[in-house]
């Protein structure tokens, strides 16, 4: 297969494609960006100072910085042009992944909602 | 064919592949990673549907016990330290294989494999301790889609031990061959989206299951 070296190509997802240096360094600031995140998770749930309800809100948000942070730093999924199928396959992966988890508990949710007696009435769910 | 495309909107600027194979397929090194990446994501998706499971039968514990009375945070923690510092010395490891340092590369291997146990070893000891205490699978919905979700975790996490042993042996048989190091990048790539998962659950499962 000859190629134009010329020509931009693809990078395998994980494929790290800068110098020795960036790539230790990359890995480096990755661990120490997910140990802070991970830290303020472990804070945020265990603390009393903060705002009751907005808790879970907020670990949500965290744990999704997080993933972004191993996406970047460990996996090396850019937006270069080099990166696209890498980065439109994981668009279409968290699609789905959205779809699936958002539509169920929304509908299930619904659902619980809307059938027979109040749950209290029942044996079925014990809710707390 | 290429400025057609360009008129279209079809390439970018500083890249003509257009994915329409004017140059043909990509090589082994691009194809075989890529395809483990779609199954990477779709294993996510598998996931995600437990996720959903487990968000929907959160709260169904049949009068048996909930989820902040079960769990021990400390045990998580040190789960996820050893998960995460597994996650990085495996990024080690790859960095070490890239410069054909053949020791390193098995003592980055072993540590990650180690870490991995560590987390597993945990992980199997707290189920223990819950079947124990009479907090097993069949207990609950709740129970039950708590153990599919962190269960199919901890398989997948056995799975990948057994590859980084695998692999630990075939880079020692066979070197840094290109075949060998297309493998070792699909370890790197699941062994890392193993950690993202985990990131999921002991948020998810772990700290808002157990808010006061």
């Amino acid at each position: 297969m000859t190629e134009d070296p010329s020509e931009t190509r693809n990078v395998a997802p994980g494929q790290p494609h800068d110098s020795m240096l960036s790539e230790s360094l990359s890995y480096v600031i990755g661990l120490a960006l997910a140990l802070l995140l991970t830290g303020v998770s472990f804070w945020v749930a265990s603390t009393s100072v903060l705002w009751g309800p907005g808790v879970a809100t907020g670990l949500v948000v965290l744990a999704i910085a997080q993933m972004g942070v191993h996406l970047v730093f460990f996996l090396h999924i850019t937006s270069g042009p080099d990166n696209t199928n890498n980065v439109l396959a994981l668009a279409f992966g968290v699609l789905i992944v959205f779809l699936v988890m958002v539509g169920t508990i929304w509908i299930m949710a619904h659902l619980a909602a809307n059938m027979g007696p109040p749950p209290e009435l029942t044996n079925l769910h014990m809710q707390h | 064919m290429t400025s057609e495309a360009a008129a279209v909107g079809l390439t970018h600027e500083a890249s003509e592949d257009t994915g329409l194979g004017h140059r043909g397929p990509e090589s082994k090194s691009i194809v075989v990673p890529y395809g483990f990446w779609l199954f990477v994501l779709s294993d996510m998706v598998l996931f995600s549907a437990l996720f959903a499971t487990y968000a929907t039968l959160a709260h169904a514990t049949d009068g048996g016990p909930a989820s902040n009375e079960l769990f021990d945070r400390t045990l998580v923690a040190i789960e996820t330290l050893a998960l995460l510092l597994s996650s990085f010395v495996c990024g080690v490891a790859m960095i070490a294989a890239k410069r054909g340092n053949m020791l390193w590369t098995q003592i980055w291997l072993l540590i990650t494999g180690l870490l991995g146990a560590v987390f597993l070893f945990i992980e199997l000891y707290e189920f223990a301790t819950m079947i124990g205490e009479g907090a097993g699978p069949q207990r609950s919905a709740f129970l039950s889609a708590f153990f599919t979700l962190v269960g199919c975790h901890g398989a997948h996490v056995t799975a990948g031990l057994l590859w980084i042993g695998t692999m630990m042996a075939q880079v020692w048989a066979k070197g840094f061959q290109d075949h060998i190091m297309r493998r070792m990048l699909c370890l790197s790539v699941f062994w890392h989206a193993l950690d993202i998962i985990w990131v999921a659950i002991f948020t998810i499962v772990y700290l808002i299951g157990t808010l006061p």
